[in-house]
């Protein structure tokens, strides 16, 4: 068995539940347990960022720190946004002696900053993708647009995953089990993010224009890494569709349940039943 | 006008330096961020344009950046230092920009519905440590009075499991008033 720390974050307790559901489920295949952070908090997403640079670094400083006092070495972060978040906290304060002694005091513990946090990519490729061939009952016989968002891949200074402008780590996963990525324009172009709340028209033009191109370059479903992406090429598929002025179907589906279904885990243990656009695989 | 572009740094310019360390005057105006940029279209200064406002170190020039909606609207992709030749981390000057608008109460009113959200966010991760996802709809539904939007999406997530009516709560809730009182509520 083996153990790795684990940071849901917020929406994958709400709004993309299925996303946790299908980590779950997939690390329960390959003998994996994760341990949740004990009493971790929200890392600020979009928000604490956008209005306050010591509050934005002290609320990851403080699930780092959790982490460091239970004793974790690598936690994985399933969700693009708090990967990031998480990852530019940790290096942000490795490279300040200073400021790291300053966040160090303002959320009362200490925070050495020697915790390995991985994204739900680079976690199923250290314990996940060596297993894979031997344990598929079912290709994934499809066309897939692998869309890798912003915080994934940005800042590649910071996070050196992947490439930056062409990314092919999913593209490189899905194939393993029989898919066949399409080569296309969008792959990390912003799908709004957190506007989809507050400016839901930005959301379905930006969003429209990748939902779009997916469409013409033949994919049959769209892959993603990021419960922000999902919600807005999922939930607001009726932006989407009145930017474009016509319908779409095609499904939007977390990475891991698309590697679920090729193992066979039942479409409810992946939480399909939970999109908005229907998933017919 | 391009007299003030190598002149010794005031303003704003030297603010950014100072505080970021980002130099707004390696901007050579190829204009790669703002053909990038998802949001340009949307802005009222495209983000080359800021960068260059920015060079000039002239008092209307800095003011016109603190009012603007650009600010606001930069949604910290990324995409633009991603293809800067220069690496310059324009996403490190918008933030310092929207704070300092902020500070100085310069927040223009075509980014209040943008404002709203994140302190609707942010309101529900000081009072229960997480996002309540239900909380933020409703507090962010009261602060810009658009009451109607999403009424049809919200039940749709609450039949799906989406949504939950009970807030998931930190058990240290102590410890996250601290972290706002020391930092964000400090300053305002």
């Amino acid at each position: 068995m083996i153990k790795i720390g684990f940071y849901p974050g917020c929406s994958l307790t709400g709004s993309s539940r299925e996303y946790a559901e299908s980590v779950i489920a997939l690390c329960e295949a390959f003998n994996i347990e994760l341990k949740q952070i004990p009493d971790w908090n929200c890392c600020g997403a979009t928000a604490a960022h956008n209005l306050d640079k010591e509050l934005s670094l002290a609320l990851p400083a403080r699930i780092l720190a959790l982490a460091e006092q239970n004793g974790m070495t690598e936690i994985v972060v399933p969700c693009a946004a708090c990967y990031n978040r998480l990852s530019v906290t940790e290096h942000t304060l490795n490279a300040d002696e200073q400021l790291r002694a300053r966040i160090s005091e303002i959320i009362e513990m200490p925070y050495e900053g020697t915790v390995k946090i991985l994204n739900v990519i680079q976690m199923l490729q250290k314990y996940v993708v060596n297993e894979l061939a031997n344990k598929i009952v079912a290709p994934f016989d499809h066309k897939v647009a692998c869309y890798y968002g912003c915080l994934l891949v940005r800042p590649h200074e910071i996070l050196q995953f992947d490439r930056v402008e062409d990314p092919q780590t999913i593209d490189e996963m899905l194939k393993l089990v029989g898919a066949q990525p399409v080569d296309w324009a969008f792959k990390t172009e912003c799908c709004g993010a957190g506007f989809s709340v507050s400016q839901p028209d930005i959301v379905g033009k930006l969003s429209g224009k990748i939902v779009k191109d997916a469409v013409d370059r033949g994919a049959e479903a769209m892959v993603v890494a990021c419960p922000m992406c999902h919600a807005n090429l999922d939930m607001r598929r009726p932006a989407i569709n009145s930017y474009l002025k016509t319908t779409i179907d095609i499904p939007v589906l977390y990475v891991t349940q698309v590697l679920g279904l090729a193992l066979g885990i039942s479409r409810e243990k992946l939480g399909l039943q939970r999109h908005f656009v229907p998933v017919k695989f | 006008m391009n007299n003030h572009l190598h002149h010794e740094e005031r303003g704003l310019a030297a603010d950014v330096k100072q505080t970021t360390s980002v130099a707004a005057e390696k901007c050579y105006q190829c204009g790669k961020c703002s053909a990038g940029c998802p949001v340009a279209s949307e802005m009222d200064l495209p983000p080359s344009l800021v960068m260059r406002m920015l060079q000039t170190n002239r008092p209307e020039n800095d003011e016109k950046l603190l009012r603007s909606k650009t600010i606001w609207l930069c949604l910290s992709c990324e995409m633009c230092i991603s293809r800067c030749p220069m690496s310059i981390d324009i996403p490190k000057v918008m933030d310092f920009l929207r704070r300092r608008s902020r500070d100085e109460g310069k927040v223009t009113d075509r980014a209040k519905d943008i404002v709203a959200f994140h302190d609707s966010f942010l309101l529900s991760v000081e009072k229960t440590g997480k996002l309540y996802e239900l909380g933020l709809i409703a507090a962010y539904k009261m602060k810009t009075l658009h009451l109607m939007q999403d009424v049809t999406v919200a039940p749709e997530m609450i039949q799906k499991g989406k949504l939950h009516f009970i807030p998931e709560m930190v058990k240290n809730r102590k410890n996250i008033a601290q972290i706002f009182k020391k930092t964000i509520k400090a300053k305002n």
